[in-house]
């Protein structure tokens, strides 16, 4: 009994202790500003690989999804007869929730988990010790690039995801089903204000980005250096920032559009 | 050659980036420099708003021509003023026209319609309403009915 209310104590400090390393990893990575010159093409290459290379299933999952909501939405809509408002819906829908989440979990699984991965593999491979015995500093040198890349791309990969989202809708709503372009547009301009609703999903975002992009690099440069240490990271990497994106999503929606 | 090649696709997927923002301020949100800025703010006094809302609409003959920026109660008639921004080019209104509250469709969403007047002077910026027209409510209007009045 004593032993099982010790390991409850034990694994709490845990959490909290792996929060405070990864308040204090942030904070080292953030102090190290990088140099302009010789850390803009690292940041470019990482921009690379987080963000141009995530772009296809970016792409694929926003036009599917877009359908999908332009079908759903339909269905319903004309059971009222006001399937016009079919534009409003999926703009609003997408632009406020469904951009930036499903953008964020879709990243955190295609360039978090590579990005812990790859990190984590260092690690074992010893490639970040030989960096600082060589005088490189590694959070300078391989975790800011990746940290700044993550966030940059994230919201430009939102954006796109809603666009090509609102796009598939109106190829199932008005091309497919038949609902007039004019309304589709219309009402979606009516209805969706751009600061309000482009913004916010924007800053949400923004938010999102950081939050997967730190717990992709934590989990990496914190692993356990073996094999079975770096797969249960990246497992980490995708659970954690789901739960986050997840969490942090009810917490901004009830700040940014629960003022009722 | 190779970080070349790297820098033309980040670029690119920028530039994406950019034109699909563009693409939601312009054409799904309806974002147009013009109407941005040039507006200009009348008020009218009503006893009931009923169901009208920031953001909402405010049209002339069915044309929409700006929207409700706030509602607020006066303390001391004890009714609701509504400021609105109506487009800077619409800008003779005649002075003895009427805001009414009234509902697109049946149980639509509420807007305010402003019904014309005949005088030659226009409303100025920061004027108020001479007339208004409050909500129409329906259960008023079937107890009304029910009691014979």
């Amino acid at each position: 009994m004593i032993d099982r209310i010790a390991s409850l104590g034990r694994s709490g400090a845990d959490v909290v202790i792996s929060i405070g390393r990864a308040g204090r990893f942030l904070a080292g990575v953030l102090s190290g500003v990088p140099r302009p010159v010789t850390g803009f093409p690292l940041l470019m290459k990482q921009l690379y690989s987080v963000g141009v290379l995530s772009l296809a299933i970016i792409v694929v999952s926003g036009l599917f999804i877009g359908m999908v909501l332009g079908l759903q939405g339909y269905t319903i809509l004309s059971d009222f007869g006001s399937e016009a408002a079919i534009g409003q819906m999926i703009a609003l829908t997408l632009v406020r929730e469904l951009g930036p989440v499903v953008t964020a979990l879709l990243f955190a699984g295609r360039a978090g988990s590579a990005l812990t991965a790859e990190i984590g593999l260092m690690k074992a491979t010893e490639q970040l010790s030989s960096m600082e015995m060589m005088g490189v500093d590694p959070l300078r040198r391989v975790i800011a690039p990746r940290l700044w890349a993550g966030f940059i791309a994230m919201p430009i990969l939102a954006i796109i995801f809603s666009m090509v989202g609102i796009w598939g809708g109106m190829l199932v709503g008005v091309e497919w089903l038949g609902v007039f372009e004019g309304s589709y547009w219309g009402n979606m301009q009516a209805s969706v204000d751009f600061w309000d609703d482009v913004v916010n999903g924007i800053i949400k975002s923004v938010v999102f980005g950081f939050v997967c992009a730190w717990i992709a690099v934590y989990q990496g440069y914190d692993c356990v250096p073996t094999s079975a240490g770096i797969s249960s990271a990246t497992t980490k990497t995708v659970v954690y920032s789901s739960l986050a994106v997840l969490g942090l999503d009810f917490v901004l929606t009830a700040v940014m559009f629960g003022n009722f | 050659m190779i970080q070349r090649t790297t820098d033309i696709t980040v670029g690119l997927f920028m530039l994406a980036g950019l034109a699909a923002l563009l693409f939601l301020a312009l054409q799904v949100s309806g974002l147009s420099p013009k109407s941005a800025k040039s507006t200009y703010t009348i008020y009218a006094d009503f006893n009931d708003t009923g169901g009208i809302t920031p953001r909402g609409r405010v049209s002339m003959a069915g044309v929409t021509v700006g929207s409700i920026d706030s509602i607020t109660l006066n303390k001391e008639t004890f009714q609701a003023r509504v400021a609105m921004s109506i487009h800077g080019d619409v800008d003779n209104i005649p002075a003895d026209s009427a805001a009414v509250i009234r509902t697109s469709g049946l149980l639509g969403e509420q807007y305010i319609d402003i019904s014309i007047g005949g005088e030659m002077d226009s409303l100025q910026p920061g004027d108020t309403f001479y007339s208004t027209q409050s909500a129409m409510n329906i259960e008023r209007l079937i107890s009304n009915f029910a009691s014979g009045k």
